[in-house]
């Protein structure tokens, strides 16, 4: 546990520091990639509430990323073309503010969440991996075929949103933003984790039919610990198509689906700093061996392979030894 | 006009499904009998694809290139099994989804390695190039009616292996009790190398086939076996019937509902808004199938609960 606390200690002083140094060195891009690093962590954070608190192995999750692109995607270009969302019956006019396309990714990504979770949930094991697969891919294909916001092509955003009081134009304000949601979004999952709620959603993991027979029921708390996973992951969603200014049907690809889980297994699962290590060292070695080779993905194939095979419990788990790996 | 046009979209259904058969065919039998999801089975069917394109290009041979095929799926199936799949079996489905998806990197990759970006074709032998006519005077594609009865062909070769033979009497003991059949003297570890290779060279077969319509490139696969989980999903895991069945439901659904979306919708909202809600929720059909589906039956059509 101690060498534990030590590694997140680390892994919380690392990114903001890194970015910092890049800022004194005058070297913006550095400070995109750990905003990037940041934000995919987010995300990573969003889906281990599911996959490691709840044992739900989620392929699907990029629905509830590309859903928080879009929201950000589709509000900030109505606000750039100064055409309402919607007339009929009420006016509903485009933004350019952060928190309020904040508030509308985690709701529709919450909202999209509960109903494929409703359904997904009805089933476990195998059936619940290929489903949530399936439902992410028809958001991918219905963002492809639906022509008014780009279809395949995406949609560019010219500016960056606003955030009251800052100017998210600077590279090293927007990562300080993007830090600070993931700070707190991390610091919210630890008490999560610890309170009752969480601890029910650990037990109906390791015995379901135990939690039954106590009285409660694993259906809805699972249900409940799927949406809060969904809301999360569609605010890295938003922030992310922020960070790119720009948003397209691959962030619904399940290839995005795999590298949320990728960062969480990285790191190791249900971990609560286990997504943050996954995502760094996912954006170091995209960032290394993407420089080494143009077939970069063969060495991350490689490298997940071992993982899996060898070091279960991801770098932190290898670190931190197995106390609380996951079983 | 609309009737001719209806039964060749009918017809393109069909042998769609026919070849998501081949896929779900593997991808269920793997799950069956060694319990394992194996997200690589798309990587085998673009490795079928890719031999077919490069030795049919080199021989001037279709058929050498199927049979070529059809060999370096099943030798890839089991090379990948001896290697990683088979420390898998014991594990939970997170660390097989992962290694799996792992092994999609390393195929694409490889793949992308030694073929290049660019998409190899494959062209459609000249003993069935060209249309037929059907009667009621329907012109439709010979190939696609000979992919449809090979395709048919090997289903009923399926059933009879699985129902008639002693491998396939081993094969249905694995799936009922893993121990028991090998506690009975099975060597259990070569059936499930051979189980994999057989479900390798099922999805090698519907690549080299498809990929003589379609053009032969690096990805092809995944949206082939996304459409497979939902032809297993539907039809139960587990089962081959689930598996045909389940297939010629997406296959006919995917093709009918893209042609009878947008006029559906054209009767009663303009033909420009009508092509787009279409289009779009023709693209999502098969998914409202499969939740329609798992609403009155979680464990599939055919499936065990």
């Amino acid at each position: 546990m101690a060498r534990e606390f030590l590694i997140n200690s680390v892994l919380f002083a690392l990114l903001p520091l890194t970015a910092l140094a890049a800022y004194l060195l005058d070297e913006p891009f550095i400070i995109t990639l750990a905003t990037k690093a940041a934000i995919l962590a987010l995300a990573g954070v969003g889906l281990n509430i599911a996959l490691g608190l709840g044992g739900l192995v989620s392929f699907g999750h990029a629905a509830f990323f590309g859903l928080g692109g879009y929201a950000m995607g589709i509000l900030a270009s109505h606000a750039q073309s100064f055409a309402p969302l919607m007339e009929v019956p009420f006016v509903i006019e485009g933004t350019k503010s952060m928190p309020v396309i904040w508030l509308v990714a985690i709701l529709t990504s919450a909202l999209a969440a509960l109903a494929i979770g409703a359904l997904s949930l009805r089933t476990s094991g195998v059936y619940f991996i290929m489903i949530t697969l399936a439902f992410g891919q028809m958001f991918y294909y219905f963002a492809i075929s639906w022509p008014a916001y780009g279809g395949e092509d995406g949609l560019s955003i010219y500016v960056r949103n606003g955030f009251p009081g800052l100017n998210t134009l600077d590279p090293i304000q927007f990562f300080g933003l993007a830090f600070a949601v993931l700070v707190l979004v991390v610091f919210f999952t630890g008490r999560l984790g610890r309170s009752p709620f969480g601890l029910a959603l650990g037990a109906a993991r390791q015995n379901a039919e135990r939690v039954e027979t106590v009285g409660v029921a694993p259906y809805r708390i699972r249900l409940v610990a799927f949406v809060i996973s969904g809301a999360v992951t569609g605010l890295a969603g938003a922030l992310f198509a922020d960070l790119n200014r720009f948003v397209s049907p691959t962030m619904f690809s399940w290839q995005m689906s795999g590298e949320i889980m990728i960062f969480v297994i990285l790191g190791g699962v249900g971990r609560l700093w286990g997504p943050v290590a996954g995502a760094c060292l996912y954006i170091l070695l995209e960032h290394v061996l993407g420089g080494l080779s143009e077939f970069w993905h063969i060495y991350l194939g490689l490298l997940l392979l071992l993982v899996v095979l060898f070091a279960r419990g991801g770098i932190i788990g290898v670190l931190a030894g197995r106390e609380r790996a996951h079983d | 006009m609309t009737i001719i046009l209806l039964i060749e979209q009918v017809l393109n259904g069909i042998q769609s499904g026919i070849m998501l058969f081949l896929m779900a065919a593997g991808l269920t039998l793997i799950f069956g009998v060694m319990g394992l999801i194996n997200l690589a089975h798309g990587s085998l069917y673009m490795v079928g694809a890719f031999a077919a394109a490069a030795v049919s290009a080199a021989t001037g041979s279709f058929v050498v290139g199927l049979i070529a095929a059809l060999a370096a799926a099943a030798a890839a199936g089991a090379i990948v099994e001896y290697t990683v799949i088979r420390r898998l079996y014991d594990r939970d489905h997170l660390d097989q989804v992962l290694a799996t998806f792992a092994l999609i990197l390393i195929f694409s990759e490889g793949t992308r390695f030694l073929f290049g970006s660019f998409p190899l074709f494959l062209d459609i032998p000249a003993a069935v190039q060209g249309p037929v006519t059907l009667p009621g005077g329907i012109q439709y594609p010979l190939y696609r009616l000979v992919i449809i009865g090979v395709g048919l062909v090997i289903a009923a070769g399926l059933f009879a292996l699985i129902a008639r033979t002693r491998i396939g009497i081993q094969i249905r003991a694995g799936e009922a009790d893993r121990e028991m059949i090998a506690a009975l003297g099975v060597d259990i570890s070569k059936l499930y190398t051979l189980v994999f290779a057989l479900g390798a060279a099922l999805a090698g077969l519907a690549g080299a086939m498809v990929g003589a319509i379609q053009s032969v490139q690096v990805g092809m696969g995944e949206p082939v076996l996304i459409l497979a989980f939902v032809v297993i999903v539907i039809g139960g895991i587990g089962s081959i019937k689930g598996a045909l069945v389940g297939a010629l439901l997406v296959g006919l659904t995917d093709t009918l509902g893209g042609v009878l979306l947008p006029p559906l919708f054209g009767t009663f909202m303009g033909a420009a808004s009508a092509a787009s809600v279409g289009s779009a929720l023709a693209s999502m059909s098969i998914y409202i199938l499969m939740a329609v589906v798992l609403l009155f039956r979680p464990t599939g059509l055919f499936g065990e609960v």
